[in-house]
């Protein structure tokens, strides 16, 4: 995967979904009511690295999401902070109604990781792809919403979401992100999005692996003589409003990328503060109404037009009907 | 085990009588609710909360050693609130704004709204889930206290039960027991008729339960049933309760409709009259 490196990103060798497992087993260590609930999935969704040094922390429920949080909430209510976890696909459509009243309704202090988000788990096809995570989870008033884009951020997110008391869904990937922060000082705060490029003709708004795609449009497109704002939303509720707001007024033009149905994702959101705040050309990136099937992580991103090119593109609409 | 002395169980019909009667004016002012899905656990929640089963401090409510008590059969919640609010956990006249705006008391239970509710139901299926939580969570806090989960029946279709149950067994859950509330009839009519769950005794056995059952209007049965579970070792428990649904007003009883509706004003004078023992 050659993400980032228009934008001279430095490759990161492991997966983001390995880095989730460090995140995870170093807040383990640091909070001792820290709980790790796996749908069976630990190898993969690596919350294995939890099991392996605190067993008696790490509970496989099985292949039975409703069961799965609705024990994760039992725990909660116990004192513990739950990592409930699976692939989003499985954990938020199989659950989540258990999601919503025993986590969501009752305002517990209840984490739940969706794994897999996007379509870049590739070869397994749509059946294992969480495309509509985002759309579900902004269905659940009282969750935050975590995305992050790179390992540092990851690291970062897993700390926040574990520090703060109340709801989170944080997504992971299955593929490896390029870096975008320093290891040692990523700046993340819930509900604060990174400017991660200066810009003033127009602002990217990106999320999770798009970040890095963004930044490499930005690139491109600088290239052009176009200077692209790059915003890392990293939460997307609560959206960072002052942030979007002084994007739209100061670059008069967004386009939003996400690895998410178009429908009801980051981008729905991002429209709706915008609209709110200082109405500005937009332009979105995400998945169109479609599932999509089965391939290398590459070519899904290509043919369902989810990459720097097609970021670029959006970006020179957006900034043209600024102008126009 | 010793006999229950008779005053006790006098006593324990005396509160279920007066409880039911909470349960009437709470659903009848309401105007909605479930009062015959109250009525048929009545003796049940009765046994736990003044039987001497649960150990609870109402002035305490998260104390971490208290047996915990879920009503996952969440439209039961009058029956709930009812004994919440003589057990002390809340002022008895919140009860009378059940189902109304501004109200801690809402129509299925919520979790961290009202004090002494243990977990948000009335999606049916969740209360068993949370209950294996719970054993888990007492497990690593080294607490010994019981959790009760009870169930509904028509909520024993839902495959979460099962998974919950499956978990229970796996885990050897034997702080954990769950009470079956056996009244026959799910919403929309008998449940031989409506989605059959018999053989119910060896369904559970096989998924590695000690299995009890009782006359669930029976205190003194009841009481004896959840002494004999507190002596089960290395697999968790559950009392099958045959009940009837509506139990203590005779129309109610005749009727399943009555599920899903209050009783009009009219209605709750006669019943009134028949819990008072006037008709």
């Amino acid at each position: 995967m050659e993400l980032g490196k228009q934008a001279g990103l430095k490759p990161y060798p492991q997966p983001l979904r390995n880095v989730f497992g460090e995140a995870l087993l170093n807040v383990a260590r640091e909070n001792e009511k820290v709980v790790v609930l796996d749908g069976d999935l630990g190898n993969s969704t690596k919350t294995e690295y939890v099991r392996q040094t605190f067993p008696d922390r790490f509970f496989n429920i099985g292949i039975a999401e409703s069961n799965l949080v609705g024990i994760g909430a039992g725990l909660a209510a116990c004192g513990f902070v739950p990592w409930i976890t699976s692939f989003s696909s499985f954990l938020l459509c199989n659950a989540y109604d258990q999601i919503r009243l025993a986590v969501a309704m009752s305002n517990i202090n209840a984490k739940v990781l969706g794994s897999h988000g996007g379509i870049t788990l590739g070869k397994d096809g749509p059946t294992q792809m969480g495309i509509e995570d985002l759309a579900l989870m902004g269905g659940l008033p009282t969750f935050v919403i975590l995305v992050p884009s790179d390992p540092a951020s990851m690291h970062a997110a897993v700390k926040a979401a574990t520090d703060y008391v109340g709801p989170v869904f944080l997504r992971s990937s299955r593929v490896a992100l390029p870096e975008i922060y320093p290891m040692d000082n990523c700046p993340f705060e819930i509900g604060k999005a990174n400017v991660v490029r200066p810009g003033r003709d127009l602002t990217i708004v990106a999320c999770g692996i798009m970040v890095a795609a963004a930044l490499d449009a930005a690139a491109v497109l600088a290239e052009e003589g176009i200077k692209a704002r790059v915003l890392d939303m990293h939460t997307i509720r609560p959206m960072d409003v002052d942030a979007l707001a002084a994007a739209a007024r100061e670059t008069g033009a967004i386009v939003t990328a996400e690895e998410h149905l178009l429908q009801g994702g980051m981008g729905s959101n991002v429209a709706r503060v915008v609209a709110e705040q200082h109405p500005v050309p937009m332009r979105f990136v995400g998945l169109a109404d479609t599932y999509t099937e089965s391939g290398d992580p590459d070519d899904l991103l290509r043919k369902y037009k989810l990459t720097a090119v097609d970021i670029a593109a959006a970006a020179r609409e957006a900034y043209a009907a600024k102008t126009r | 085990m010793d006999a229950i002395p008779t005053t006790a169980v006098g006593e324990l019909n005396e509160i279920a009588r007066q409880m039911r009667l909470d349960i009437l004016e709470m659903t009848t002012k309401a105007g909605s609710g479930h009062p015959s899905s109250s009525f048929s656990a009545t003796e049940i929640v009765t046994a736990l909360y003044f039987g001497g089963v649960l150990r609870y401090r109402p002035d305490e409510p998260l104390w971490p050693e208290r047996d915990r008590f879920i009503m996952s059969k969440g439209h039961a919640a009058p029956l709930l609130y009812a004994a919440l609010a003589r057990a002390g956990y809340i002022e008895r006249d919140l009860i009378w704004t059940l189902r109304e705006v501004d109200s801690p008391v809402q129509g299925h239970p919520i979790q961290n709204v009202l004090p002494g509710v243990e977990a948000t139901t009335g999606s049916l299926g969740q209360g068993l889930s949370a209950g294996v939580g719970h054993v888990l969570g007492g497990r690593l806090n080294q607490l010994d206290y019981r959790v009760y989960v009870l169930l509904g029946d028509g909520e024993c279709e839902a495959g979460q039960v099962w998974e919950a149950a499956m978990a229970a067994a796996h885990f050897q859950a034997d702080n954990l027991v769950a009470i079956l509330d056996y009244n026959k009839y799910q919403e929309t009519g008998p449940i031989s008729r409506e989605m059959a769950l018999e053989p119910l005794v060896e369904k559970w056995q096989s998924f590695g339960w000690h299995v009890e059952e009782a006359d669930g209007h029976d205190v003194a049965d009841l009481l004896s049933k959840f002494a004999a579970v507190q002596m089960v070792k290395g697999q968790p428990s559950i009392i099958i309760a045959h009940t009837v649904k509506g139990k203590g007003v005779s129309f109610v009883e005749a009727d399943f409709t009555f599920h899903g509706r209050a009783l009009t004003p009219q209605q709750a004078e006669l019943a009134r009259e028949e819990l008072h023992g006037t008709r």
